[in-house]
């Protein structure tokens, strides 16, 4: 994985509420067996429509997404996080993240930054205003920053290193085979298992 | 001398707790707990790219003992044994059989006994049990909470993860009760207990927690209802939800192929699962049961739903900002106009399935109100059984028969038009009640519009040709 230190980049501001994933890419973009070229599908229903934020031409080129709150219930599917990131986003700003959505973007080095809702409404302000606004999301000092203003974000120690350090979380856990090896000795013999298989 | 009985660290413990400090391989100060997993359920939307990673790395999938694949997702559920139309989904479908071929996974593929959407399959094979952490590349993985397991959806990343190591690190979420007590009136489903919770906390109320559900309404619910209740979780915002198993889970389980062999040992164990008496929960909620009605959705997402009787809202009686303009848009694209009885609403296509409701108790509720009826000429039926062992269950009790002779389609197995990733999909405009679980925008193909529902709301819904209980008959 990329390390994410810190970016820069113009904002995309996407003013609508339980942004779910099949809004980010409908199920019949999920074919692809890459984690790559999911960029077409991309909020593929509404960018049918000129209005659409990602089709006004002063949006064009934003790498900071700033969306309502709730964005990315619904499935588990990670093509939602490599939509984004094949599009070209670096960060997503919301007040409030789905779990699963916000473990995925974690996990894939896509920064998901939560900000209480009026810091939301201020930065889409801000961007409506002048679309050149650059957005410095910072995870060194755990800011977000534009203008003259500098908000705080909470980011857990542990992740915030992962994605500094660009680590790979399964070769992390793998240095932890010993402990996975002695917990297996010691699972009780019902569990079930998959194979051999039974009818 | 202190009494250890009543110090912090012997406090009650909730189910999802007891279940959780059993799995940690690995806990250190400031870091997500190493979570070990007991099974893995694969399928071939969110798999590819977990295989292509271990490839990269040189990894071995650790234990394939652990882990089970089905097709389901983006099958066809007509013409499944000649070869796939669509060349996109034929090589994903090809992907995950070279792939289960490669790394030694037991598969079950298109045309095969046990095919069937991933979360029904779980169960019917008994390989879901109590006290088992399960994950899938999928959220509705939480349906497999019903036997009292913590069960959740992840990324596909962490389907590599679990591939290479059978373990997660996972950060213990809060945890939440929601207590439903009394009695459902008849007509009253599990179906429409979730839904009526998911519209009280919202889609994001769950968000961060584990939610276990208990009460009367719950403990009468069977094995199916229990699964439908679960299986919604995550449309709460829940990455799982869980119920304590009892006398009907272990009933469930019992004789099914992968059922414990040496089952005493394992109902001992699955006998101390339960919340402790003064076990506490970050939030509980409790509702009851004998107020509920038929619910259904109105709008664009899960919590925008309504008793049956009640009408279209108007969003300008929404307080909260926020939800007003999301009531507002979710009109819009619904087509629908604030004050119009929910009941006046006609409907294109009713579909019958999917991992919330496309066990056997679903088509039996179905059937029951269809027997000897037609459906209204106005609109097409789909009945897609959640698995084939589903399917087989109702051609032998003559289900089929009912749903054909009323003018129903009787498709094959798989998630189909819940979520529009096969052929199976509404058209611009079309309108649907659907038995699954998200009306999102396009959920069931592009411009649809959905109404989730109960089987047995979706089954008046198909004689009348409006949303209807089984009471408007």
């Amino acid at each position: 994985m990329e390390k994410f230190i810190s970016h820069t980049g113009t904002g995309v501001p996407l003013r609508r509420s339980n942004v779910d994933t099949d809004q980010i890419i409908p199920a019949v973009y999920l074919k692809r067996v890459t984690r790559s070229g999911f960029e077409d599908g991309l909020f593929a229903a509404w960018r049918n429509d000129p209005e659409f934020v990602l089709n006004q031409p002063q949006f064009k080129g934003g790498t900071v997404l700033v969306a309502g709150p709730e964005f990315g219930t619904g499935s588990s599917r990670e093509h939602a996080v490599w939509a984004l990131q094949n599009y070209g986003f670096k960060a997503v700003i919301s007040s409030r993240f789905a779990d699963i959505f916000r473990g995925n973007s974690l996990k894939g080095g896509l920064l998901t930054v939560i900000l209480p809702q009026e810091a939301v409404e201020a930065l889409w302000l801000a961007i409506e205003a002048d679309p050149t606004t650059q957005i410095k999301v910072d995870l060194d000092s755990r800011t977000v920053s534009y203008g003259s203003a500098s908000i705080a974000f909470e980011l857990d120690d542990y992740t915030r290193w992962r994605l500094m350090e660009g680590l790979d979380d399964i070769g992390l856990t793998l240095k932890q085979t010993e402990s996975i090896d002695a917990y297996e000795a010691k699972r009780p013999s019902y569990k079930p298992k998959t194979l051999p298989i039974r009818i | 001398m202190q009494d250890i009985e009543k110090g912090p660290l012997n406090m009650g413990k909730t189910l999802a707790e007891k279940i959780w400090a059993d799995h940690v391989v690995r806990s250190a100060a400031g870091e997500p707990d190493l979570l070990y997993i007991d099974l893995q359920l694969i399928h071939e939307v969110t798999s590819a790219q977990a295989f292509d990673g271990l490839r990269l790395a040189g990894r071995k999938v650790r234990r394939p003992d652990l882990t089970i694949a089905t097709e389901d997702h983006n099958t066809p559920t007509l013409d499944i044994l000649k070869p796939i139309a669509d060349p996109v989904s034929k090589l994903q479908i090809d992907t995950l059989r070279n792939n289960s071929k490669e790394f030694g996974i037991r598969l079950h593929s298109l045309g095969d006994a046990d095919q069937g959407v991933v979360h029904v399959v779980g169960p019917q094979l008994g390989i879901t049990q109590p006290g088992m952490t399960i994950v899938c590349g999928d959220s509705h993985t939480s349906t497999h909470g019903a036997f009292g397991a913590i069960a959740f959806g992840i990324g596909t990343s962490e389907v590599e993860h679990v591939l290479a190591t059978q373990t997660l690190p996972s950060t213990r979420p809060k945890m939440m009760a929601i207590n439903v007590e009394g009695k459902l009136k008849t007509g009253v489903t599990a179906k429409d207990i979730i839904l009526a919770i998911i519209a009280q906390i919202g889609t994001g109320g769950g968000q961060g927690y584990i939610i276990e559900y208990r009460g009367s309404a719950i403990r009468d619910l069977s094995m199916e209802g229990r699964m439908t209740v679960c299986n919604m979780s995550i449309e709460a915002g829940a990455r799982a939800g869980l119920i304590a198993p009892d006398q009907k889970t272990f009933d469930y389980i019992k004789g099914k192929p992968h059922a414990p062999e040496d089952f005493a040992a394992a109902q001992s164990y699955w006998q101390t699962l339960f919340s402790d008496s003064d076990a506490k929960f970050d939030l509980e909620i409790t509702l009851n049961a004998d107020d509920l009605e038929p619910f259904v959705t109105w709008g664009t997402n899960p919590g925008q739903g309504l008793p049956l009787n009640a009408s279209v809202p108007n969003p300008a009686d929404i307080k909260d900002t926020e939800a007003r303009g999301a009531a507002e848009r979710a009109l819009e694209y619904m087509g629908l106009t604030a004050g119009t009885p929910l009941k006046k609403i006609a409907i294109d296509t009713v579909f019958l399935g999917s991992c919330t409701n496309g066990r056997i108790e679903d088509l039996r509720a179905a059937a029951s109100i269809l027997e000897g009826k037609k459906i209204a000429s106005s609109l097409r039926m789909l009945v897609v059984p959640g698995s084939e062992r589903v399917r087989q269950q109702a051609m032998k009790e003559g289900l089929d028969k009912v749903f054909i002779d009323a003018g129903a389609e009787w498709r094959n197995a798989g998630c189909s038009m819940c979520l529009g990733m096969n052929p199976d999909q509404l058209s611009v405009g079309e309108r649907s009640a659907s038995t699954s679980n998200r009306n999102f925008e396009g959920r069931q193909g592009k411009g649809g519009r959905t109404h989730l529902v109960s089987p047995l709301v979706a089954a008046a819904t198909a004689i009348r040709g409006t949303l209807s209980s089984p009471s408007d008959l």
